[in-house]
């Protein structure tokens, strides 16, 4: 009775458009056949984002990645809210890019970046949820011939009120799966909630104290072989030769392979041997022109770009050069942000399993579809015979988002023995010399103020590098990066907390050789210290209090302000301080939610220690505020790490630092405590992972001048001889 | 060829004597759970424990380790019951990503061993380990609510 008509309806309710992107449309196959799409065990779907086996197991599909940050347990929240199933009866699982693009790509988007994970797709997640419900409330009804707005559905059983029968989830699965599907759901009202906004506990952390999660790094496949690569050390290089001869006779060793026309893998039986023979392997580099460059030439080509006619403008209200020549006061500044490696703790992987007729991929990635499209590119075959099989990650921040180079050596160290699965790991010294790194910025800001303290005109120039305009050169517009505005802008996710009257705010885009990545906050972490140390700076020279500076320009932005007076509150700002402690605040709108800090310090010479942070967020809804908590702590550690430690310097062409030695991580007796705020005003879905973190450095920053009345506005800290105590 | 004790079995481990103890234990005895950061003692994600001592693997080669008592994460727990170390650890919900947890859980409990109950500047300068999701906060509690247990 079920028409194939009706099954591609239902498979493709959520993604109504079934828009298919990346060039993965090619070789799509809509599977037709039995009426009931069936998991691998078995058990019957109710539809894409639910599987229900017969024993009550409620198994969710997640398509977005779990890198720690908690979202296969807040995205379960989502589904199982609606569906109103046990929750101890929940269990996750991913979907395969190859199933996706077969099925219309019916679980959206698996990109796992920019803090989308739930704000972008808790809508269809939860309607995936309620349409199961549905459906399952209607097999039951249908098996007891009762109307079903008699029945109801409550902890995963099924109740006909008038005569009080039950059934369980797990009985009407089978049937349910054939039931049509309701063109429209409604959603619940917020106030309804039992799941989300509950901190409710982690699916994930049993496997995690135990050693038995498996991580890229982790996996057996059998009569896998191992592989150890080298990449050009300096960026758009190449191999021009290698003696393999040399390491060929050394235990265990099986292959010694070019990989594209830039990197070497010798692949062996244990990963140790591999490595062991590409560190005795001579290898000698055709290092191209880009050999020439090193961070005092990037530094001046954007130091250039301050004062350069040209530059993409983002936001230009009234006349900023009048309002700031007719100033009172005039106030300027230059700022440098430095290129940050992600480093994550697990360093990039891949494994590749490739025959002419079928390549296999298994990957700790951020987004199963970008793993995809590299395993077609790099295999060479289509859609329908490649498959990524997503592995847990140790650490993302990004760099295992948008970028899969390590799959496409992978894949391309595969096709040369062809039948076995290959296991590629880098070393720390290869993650850390061929990242996607924090793009390097600059920029100078000039503020005017009027004999009242006012501020009546601000222009903040950017000068440096696009991430857009080397990574997805498509979305930028008319050339101009708006990703590189994060923060400043006049609407959206990322407003600017401020109105002021003649305003300026533009890039002068200085691309470099050094490839930049998203990094956990991506733009976001420089431009809070361009616009928040300024604004601090500003305040100072008008002669009033920072908090108080603020205020007056933020009458148009309530929710910028209520979490900026959130954190004043708390930490007792315009209070007197414990001696020796002094505080700094921050607020910046990012990714959907509105964030602030308030830092308290103690500097003792060159020591500065970060005694307490107060962070406040307002993400629209909080989902899980336990999860929520740890990921504002963890932010801050990411953020601080990055303020005082960390920076990746040029030199010849290639990144100088090679493992934690040279860029060092914070550790726990650097911690400072963390207290957070977590006050959803509800309405819209902001994120969580990353807004939290470009709040860390301007408030520490802020606390140091009020400290010791000294601005730094270059970074690392390390680099002024400062450290973290 | 070399003779490891770990977890409280004998395993044969044919590698060079010179390997790192983290490869043998990885490749050779298939035990995972003991994870590569930097190769260089410097992360912490390979800590074990050897006599009882957390040490880091990826820095002690196998003939060092031969003859010694080796403890990984997989053997923390004894009879299917969890260490206290790991029961605070899922109480707290302390991991993120998980993949430093292991080094962490380890020297946190060779702490314990030690101190029993450690104060705050016990746990600064035993844990060193890195940990870039950041969850200190939660290993500080974990280590304090372990003491108490």
């Amino acid at each position: 009775m079920i028409t194939k008509a009706l099954k591609i309806d239902r498979r493709s309710f959520i993604v109504g458009t079934a828009a298919v992107g990346g060039g993965l449309a090619l070789g799509l196959k809509i599977p037709f056949g039995a009426d009931v799409v069936r998991a691998q065990d078995g058990s019957p779907e109710i539809n894409a984002w639910v599987v229900i086996r017969p024993d009550d197991t409620v198994v969710i599909r997640v398509a977005r990645s779990e890198m720690g940050q908690g979202t296969i347990t807040g995205l379960a929240q989502m589904a199982a809210e609606e569906l109103e199933c046990d929750w101890s009866k929940v269990t996750t699982e991913y979907p395969t890019p190859g199933q996706s693009v077969a099925r219309k790509r019916v679980w959206g988007n698996f990109s796992t970046g920019g803090s989308r994970g739930i704000r972008e797709s808790n809508e269809y997640v939860r309607k995936g949820g309620a349409t199961a419900r549905v459906m399952l409330v209607q097999a039951a009804a249908d098996a007891w011939k009762v109307p079903a707005s008699e029945c109801s559905a409550a902890n995963s059983i099924i109740t006909h009120k008038p005569s009080g029968r039950t059934t369980t989830y797990g009985k009407v699965a089978e049937a349910a799966a054939k039931v049509t599907p309701p063109a429209e759901v409604a959603l619940k009202d917020p106030k309804d909630w039992k799941i989300i906004g509950k901190s409710i506990k982690r699916l994930d952390t049993i496997g995690k104290v135990t050693g038995a999660q498996v991580y890229g790094a982790d996996l057996k496949l059998p009569g896998m072989l191992n592989a150890a690569i080298k990449d050009c050390p300096v960026f758009g290089g190449k191999v021009k030769s290698f003696e393999a001869a040399k390491v060929q006779g050394m235990p265990g060793v099986r292959h010694v392979v070019q990989v594209g026309d830039s990197a070497v893998a010798v692949v062996a039986d244990t990963w140790w041997q591999a490595k062991t023979a590409l560190d005795a392997l001579p290898i000698s580099w055709d290092e191209g022109p880009n050999k020439q460059v090193s961070s005092a030439s990037i530094a001046e080509m954007l130091k250039a770009g301050l004062d350069a006619d040209q530059a993409f403008v983002r936001t230009q209200v009234g006349d900023v050069k009048s309002a700031i020549a007719g100033a009172a006061k005039k106030v300027e500044a230059v700022y440098a942000y430095p290129f940050q490696n992600h480093a994550p703790m697990e360093p990039m992987n891949a494994t590749a399993k490739y025959t002419a007729d079928k390549c296999e991929v298994w990957v700790p990635t951020q987004n199963g579809e970008a793993a995809f499209a590299a395993t077609l590119a790099a295999s060479g075959l289509p859609a329908e015979k490649c498959e990524v099989y997503k592995i847990n990650l140790g650490g993302g921040f990004g760099r295992r988002g948008a970028f899969h180079d390590y799959v496409t050596q992978a894949v391309l160290i595969a096709k040369q023995v062809p039948g076995t699965p290959v296991k590629l790991l880098w070393t720390r010294e290869e993650d850390m010399t061929h990242g996607r790194y924090h793009p390097v910025m600059q920029a100078k800001l000039t503020g005017g103020l009027d004999a009242g303290g006012n501020l009546v005109g601000l222009h903040l120039r950017l000068s440096g590098q696009s991430i857009l305009a080397a990574v997805f050169p498509q979305n930028l517009q008319d050339g101009r990066d708006n990703a590189t505005f994060q923060g400043l802008d006049p609407s959206g996710d990322f407003t600017l907390g401020y109105t002021v009257p003649n305003l300026l705010i533009d890039h002068a885009m200085r691309n470099t050789h050094v490839p930049p990545g998203f990094w956990r906050g991506v733009n976001i972490n420089q431009n809070a210290i361009f616009l928040e140390c300024f604004l601090d700076e500003l305040a100072k020279a008008s002669g009033q209090d920072a908090l108080e500076f603020r205020r007056k320009l933020m009458s148009k932005h309530p929710k910028h302000l209520a979490v900026l007076n959130a954190v004043a509150d708390r930490a007792g700002w315009g209070k007197p301080a414990p001696q020796g402690v002094h505080r700094g605040l921050a607020q910046m709108m990012a990714f959907g939610s509105y964030v602030a800090a308030c830092a308290e310090i103690s500097v003792s010479g060159d020591k500065v220690k970060v005694r307490r942070i107060v962070c406040a967020t307002d993400p629209g809804y909080a989902v899980n505020p336990a999860q929520i908590e740890r990921q504002i702590a963890g932010s801050f550690v990411y953020g601080l790490s990055a303020l005082f430690m960390e920076e990746c310097t040029v030199k010849d062409g290639r990144i100088e630092q090679t493992n934690f030695h040279s860029y060092d991580s914070m550790r726990i007796a650097q911690m400072p405590k963390v207290e957070s705020i977590i006050m959803p005003s509800g309405g819209f879905w902001g994120g969580v992972g990353e807004p939290t973190i470009c709040v860390a450095a301007p408030a520490v920053m802020n606390a140091y001048f009020a400290a010791t009345g000294k601005r730094i506005r270059t970074f690392p800290l390390k680099n002024h001889g400062i450290q973290m105590a | 060829m070399a003779r490891l004790t770990i977890n409280g079995k004998s395993s044969e481990v044919n590698v060079e004597p010179s390997t790192p103890l983290l490869w043998a234990i990885r490749e050779q005895v298939g035990l995972t759970g003991t994870k590569y950061g930097c190769g260089v003692a410097l992360c912490g994600a390979c800590t074990v424990h050897v006599d009882g001592k957390a040490v880091r693997s990826c820095v002690m080669t196998v003939s060092a380790a031969v003859g010694k008592q080796i403890t990984t994460i997989e053997g923390l727990a004894a009879n299917g019951v969890l260490h206290k170390v790991q029961k605070a650890w899922v109480d707290n919900e302390v991991p993120q990503c998980g993949y430093c947890q292991s080094g962490l859980i380890m020297a946190a409990a060779a702490l314990l061993k030690d101190k029993p109950r450690p104060t705050d500047a016990d746990i600064d300068a035993s844990i060193t380990n890195i940990c870039r999701c950041g969850t200190f906060q939660q290993v500080r509690e974990a280590i304090h609510a372990a003491a108490k247990a």
